[in-house]
């Protein structure tokens, strides 16, 4: 069943965070090297993508512990796995690798998940595609405003590499996520507009609910004025992304909750896609960790069921396969199935 | 329903036909603005950035920003540019337009910018493929795009071909690009009308029609264009091209034109433009008839030259009486004024009514505008010489009226300006008089040297409402602390306004408010002093603006307070153990010409060595010369305001008029610490060695840092030298000004002294050049440019009494003596030791390769007790003589 026609029956619910799963595993320097980075001259730990090589499994059961949350859509664990960010640890050569491998892990995930449980709703794996380490809108350095740490074409090159990695392992989707800059979103944008050209692939739409690949994005809004990192207002954002054939726009990260719902509902008289949220668990604490409980965080996403336009919600920064059950809870109380 | 084009910058603007016509700013073209281009080709992005933040505050909804220039490198410019500003909140609000005919500059573009813009442009002028080539990619970049009617024959100059080469291009988009209609924006060809030329007849007509088509026949598309094209062939004629301007967006927009690119910050009112312009503008933009262009072209001439009067008569001569009273305020234009006053005196009930109907309906326009950045001081002044000129004619009319009906007199508040006793400067003075009088008030100006006893019998007999207070040098500060104190003692209410150069706001909070009951505002400039007086009279603010002002300088006056217990200071004896050391050892060398020498330059020679910074500066035109002149907010007028300065040059020139001075170079040698002996028996008209005492800073330093005094420049060891002088423009260009206020033309009369100023100053200037290359000879081979005089690239220095590294006046009479100044060149000096001439400059020439200017800051007491011993005067003498540097 194709996600257009799922999303047209019931709220589809993103997974949570992988970074608290993580987190929690209290993992050592070895396993992030596993044997095959054993002699790698800089320290990996904290390279929470590398695990797709390191520690398959680890990442298999967080994206297990997700499905039976009842998440319908799981991303995979790319978030910084492209060659721009894996530079920092001087892996930039494994950005498609990596990718292909981390798509193929959720995938088999969800489709073993799918077997054991084939009353389950429908599952899709969305391959996630983060900001980067660098932005193309905004000087690093205060004192000369007129450069930038890395270009479009480089943003565009290393996105498409990711993007083919992604494909290749077989994801249903691709979201472009925590956008603080909207030029390195069109860049990525561009990137992926070229693959499905290059590989004759459609973007599911409303309008073509039978195309190949569901295109998401997904802003940050880092300010209370309403505004990205970048300065743009929710509205300017949507209209720069106009082009995108997107199956889903909306925010997620940053402010909590009910910051974040007026921010998305700001976009739908500039898109045709389905608006998405996907919210922290509040506010990170002193410890730089999130104390809303999965009760609370479901208290306060309660109000977005109000907005029928709003289709796709889920977890960001702090959630835990518990807050995304609650979510399950609260959607299937809240909503009958149609 | 069309559907709207979105576009973003930061912030998102909607399209659609029912929505304004949208500007896209011009100037951010390099060919549009020569200025832009400048910048650009200069690299000088900050004047560019400034451009662009110009263009989206006068309305700019989209910037057009084009680098296609031989010159400039025009990716590599886009991009620094665009980069540049996306850190400008305020500009990059607005979405962009990228335009080049080159792609790869349009793509280096769309790489630096977060928004949706649009492509200008391309064209089936490369073929089918190209263009579906550059569409996709415009599409995948998220921009929308102008298209050029233009194909591979061609640029389209005819309707059909227009809405053909059109059709196609949308047919190609929709079609095979599946480029959304609604981000399809055309451009169907704006070209010059008017140019004599047959075939060049229809091009406005055929444009409109052709726009028409499009909205008619292509759902959702827009329609653009470069607006200016059309005027080209009347170059040079802004009044012509604004009026085609105007007239062709106005029907360009009736037929559906969506957007245009103008000079927004220059776009004349289509209702506002003069009826017979505009007929005959429309005549040629609809090719009316066949003598269409002929007839523009020769009423084009009468509106070629706004600043020659008699041939713009014709524009606003039939207007209304009221409008010509207000358009000759305005516009500042003397002509005539008398004539229409003398008309108006037939339509009004009396001469009163029209000075405060249509005239000060007129200043009040002129306020306004100065008031809003609208109008510069030099128009302000020009507008107050028409003003006089009416108030001169109807004036005999008032005071027959008055004896007649002596109850008719309205009460407009009073304010008694002068320039205080011992000081002549009176520049400011007369620009603050001219602002207040233009604003309504009725001002008694008594001129310069006013002794506070007339200033206060003056107050009380004129029931004035406030007394306006002028000084430029520091003596005058304590005289304006007098006046408050005597007006406090004799109870008498009369609110002081306080300016002029050597003023300011902490001087006012600290050393005038604590002595006087009365309310004190200090007025830094021109333009702030109508809102203060607006504010002090008006009834229902004036308590709360006084209680304001009170609160305001009871704030600095304790954080002068703490800043200075703060800033500690040392004993005057530690003080000149930290004395300056040169860092190479220094032969003091002889001058070539010992003794006293006069010297007089014709203005012509002088004229070259004008700073004229200061002068802009005096008409509160601020910006630096001559980068000013092309200045975009004040350009305009610096530019007018300059030609007549150098008019006024050239006019002095031919009438042989001179500047003169008198410099005498002596030995010295310092004695003690802090005092300068010369040896001027044998070389000097006064027959006896005098000394000059200097002064030390007294401010705890940094380690390592010194505390200066004049002297330090002064060998103690060997035989060493000094010079001094005195200059002036001379008594004639005071002749000119009086004869000028004489005429009441105020203007002429500021501009003159505002030039004698600078011409004292240049004349310093270029007798020090000729000091330290030929009298004093120590720096013969120098060869400096003006600018880097002005610099002060040069070795030594030529400090005046009176300013910051030697602020004690009393230096002045020690020159005096010794150059016997009054009598060899007649400049004398007041009471307070300013100098009559007001134009003149006198001071030091040091010459060590280590003397610098410096600011003495204030000084302690032990130095003050010092002092009058020196000079031989009382302690409470000395206090006085010294008081602006006393904490």
């Amino acid at each position: 069943m194709g996600i257009q026609d799922e999303i047209s029956k019931h709220l589809l619910l993103l997974d949570g965070a992988m970074g608290t799963q993580i987190q929690l595993l209290h993992l050592t320097e070895e396993d992030y090297r596993g044997d095959r980075f054993m002699d790698h001259p800089t320290s990996l730990k904290g390279n929470n993508d590398l695990l797709c090589l390191t520690r398959p499994s680890y990442i298999a059961r967080i994206h297990q512990n997700y499905l039976e949350s009842g998440a319908n859509i799981i991303e995979t664990n790319t978030f910084n796995a492209q060659r721009i960010s894996l530079e920092d640890y001087g892996l930039a050569d494994i950005a498609y690798e990596l990718n292909l491998a981390a798509a193929k892990i959720a995938v088999s995930t969800r489709n073993e998940f799918q077997q054991n449980q084939p009353k389950a709703a429908p599952a899709y794996v969305a391959g996630a595609i983060g900001p980067t380490s660098k932005t193309c809108s905004l000087s690093p350095d205060v004192e000369r405003p007129e450069f930038r740490a890395v270009t479009y074409n480089t943003l565009k090159e290393a996105y498409r590499e990711q993007i083919e990695g992604l494909l290749d392992g077989g994801v249903d989707a691709l979201l472009v996520e925590t956008i603080f800059d909207t030029l390195n979103a069109k860049a990525a944008f561009h990137a992926i507009l070229d693959v499905l050209e290059d590989r004759n692939l459609s973007a599911i739409t409303k309008e073509n609910p039978h195309g190949d690949i569901a295109i998401m994005a997904s802003g940050t809004i880092t300010d209370l004025a309403g505004r990205t990192l970048s300065g743009q207002t929710a509205a300017a954002f949507a209209v720069s992304l106009e082009h995108v054939p997107l199956f889903s726009l909306g925010f997620n990260c940053a402010l909590g909750a009910e910051q974040l719902l007026p921010q998305v509902l700001a976009l739908k008289s500039f898109t045709n896609a389905h608006l998405s949220a996907y919210p922290n668990a509040g506010m990170p604490n002193a410890m730089g960790t999130y104390d809303e409980s999965p009760e609370t965080f479901r208290d306060k996403i309660e109000p977005f069921l109000k907005h029928p336009e709003l289709r796709i919600i889920g977890g960001c920064c702090g959630t835990s396969p518990a807050h995304i059950q609650s979510l399950f809870t609260l959607i299937n109380e809240t909503i009958p199935n149609e | 329903m069309n559907n709207p084009l979105y576009l973003s910058g930061l912030e998102v603007v909607r399209i659609e036909s029912q929505s304004n016509f949208i500007n896209i700013g011009e100037r951010t073209n390099v060919a549009g603005s020569i200025q832009f281009k400048r910048a650009i080709q200069e690299k000088n992005y900050g004047r560019a950035i400034a451009i662009a933040r110009e263009q989206v505050e006068s309305g700019s909804v989209i910037l057009d920003i084009n680098m296609d220039d031989a010159l400039i490198d025009g990716i590599e410019a886009m991009r620094i540019f665009l980069n540049l500003l996306a850190a400008e909140p305020d500009i990059s609000r607005v979405p962009l337009m990228i335009d080049s005919s080159k792609w790869e500059i349009i793509e280096a573009g769309l790489q630096c910018a977060q928004g949706k813009c649009i492509v200008n442009s391309i064209s089936l002028k490369d073929g089918e493929t190209l263009f579906i080539e550059r569409a996709k990619l415009t599409r995948k970049y998220g921009a929308a795009v102008v298209v050029m009617a233009f194909d591979e024959h061609g640029q389209a100059d005819t309707y059909e071909k227009r809405i053909s080469i059109c059709e196609r291009a949308y047919n190609v988009l929709t079609q095979k690009v599946n480029f959304p209609p609604e981000n399809i924006i055309f451009d169907p060809n704006i070209f010059p009308i008017g140019t004599g030329l047959e075939e060049h007849k229809r091009y406005a007509i055929d444009f409109f029609a052709a726009t028409e088509w499009i909205k008619a026949n292509l759902p959702h598309a827009k329609v653009s264009g470069g607006v200016s094209n059309v005027s080209f062939s009347f170059r040079g004629n802004n009044v012509v091209r604004e009026a085609m301007h105007a007239s062709f967006l106005y029907h360009g927009v009736k037929a559906g034109m969506d957007m245009g690119i103008v000079n927004t910050s220059q776009l004349a009112v289509y209702d506002e433009v003069d009826k017979e312009l505009m007929q005959k503008v429309e005549d040629v933009i609809f090719n009316r008839n066949e003598q269409a262009t002929e007839a523009l072209l020769e009423i084009a001439q009468a509106y070629s030259a706004p600043k020659n009067k008699i041939e713009t008569v014709a524009a606003w001569r039939s207007e209304p009486l009221a409008k010509r009273l207000s358009h000759a305020l305005v516009h500042g234009v003397t002509d005539f004024i008398e004539v229409d006053v003398l008309e108006a005196l037939n339509h009004y009930p009396s001469p009163l009514a029209i000075i405060e109907g249509p005239l000060m309906d007129g200043m009040n326009i002129v306020g306004d505008y100065f008031g809003s950045g609208k109008m510069f001081l030099p128009q302000v002044v020009k507008s107050a010489r028409v003003m006089k000129a009416a108030v001169a004619v109807l004036e005999p009319r008032i005071l027959e009226e008055k004896a007649r009906f002596p109850s008719q007199q309205v009460a407009k508040k009073k304010i008694v300006l002068a320039t205080v006793k011992g000081d002549v400067h009176d520049i400011g003075k007369n620009i603050v008089s001219i602002v207040l009088a233009c604003n309504g008030y009725d001002i008694v100006d008594l001129g310069v040297m006013v002794p506070n006893e007339v200033i206060i019998e003056t107050a009380i007999r004129e029931k004035a409402d406030a007394i306006g207070l002028s000084g430029l040098i520091t003596p005058s500060l304590e005289v304006m602390c007098d006046l408050a104190e005597d007006l406090s003692r004799r109870k008498l209410y009369f609110p002081l306004l306080i300016g002029g150069a050597t003023t300011s706001r902490v001087h006012t909070a600290v050393k005038i408010v604590p002595r006087t009951h009365i309310p004190v505002i200090h007025v830094n400039d021109a333009s702030k002093v109508v809102p203060a007086v607006r504010s002090l009279f008006n009834p229902t603010e004036s308590e709360g603006y006084l209680q304001g002002i009170k609160m305001e300088y009871e704030k600095v006056r304790s954080h002068y307070e703490t800043h200075q217990r703060e800033k500690r200071r040392i004993p005057l004896e530690a003080a000149r153990k930290n004395t300056f050391i040169p860092k190479q050892a220094f032969t003091p060398v002889r001058p070539k010409q010992l003794g006293v020498r006069k010297i007089k330059f014709s203005v012509a020679e002088v004229a070259q060595y004008i700073d004229w910074t200061p002068f802009f500066q005096a008409w509160q035109l601020a910006g630096k010369f001559p980068n000013l002149l092309t200045d975009e907010v004040v350009g305009e007028q610096a530019t007018l305001l300059y030609q007549d300065a150098l008019k006024c040059l050239s006019a002095w020139t031919k009438e042989d008029y001179h500047t003169e001075g008198i410099f005498g170079l002596f030995p010295a040698m310092r004695k003690q610490a802090d005092d300068i002996q010369v040896f001027s028996k044998e070389l000097s008209p006064c027959n006896e060695d005098v000394c000059f005492l200097t002064l030390r800073q007294q401010t705890e330093k940094a380690k390592g840092a010194v505390n200066y005094g004049l002297a330090d420049f002064i060998s103690s060891e060997e035989m060493d030298y000094i010079g001094c002088f005195a200059v002036t423009t001379g008594n004639w260009a005071e002749e000119i000004a009086k004869q000028h206020q004489t005429d009441q033309d105020d203007f002429q009369a500021i501009l003159s002294k505002a030039i004698a100023d600078r011409l004292a100053e240049a004349t310093a200037e270029l007798l020090h050049e000729k000091v330290r290359k030929e009298f004093w000879g120590y720096a013969s081979n120098e060869d400096l440019t003006n600018s880097e005089l002005i610099a002060e690239s040069y070795t030594g220095i030529r400090p005046a009494p009176g300013y910051p590294a030697c602020p004690d006046h009393e230096e002045k009479r020690t020159i005096w003596k010794l150059l016997a100044v009054e009598k060899e060149i007649g400049i004398t000096l007041t009471e307070s030791l300013a100098m009559y001439p007001s134009a003149s400059v006198s001071g030091y020439f040091f010459g060590h390769p280590e003397s610098m200017y410096f600011g003495l800051g204030k000084i302690e007491m032990d130095q003050v007790a010092d002092y009058a011993e020196r000079r031989g005067v009382s302690l409470e003498t000395a206090k006085k003589l010294l008081s602006p540097l006393l904490f």
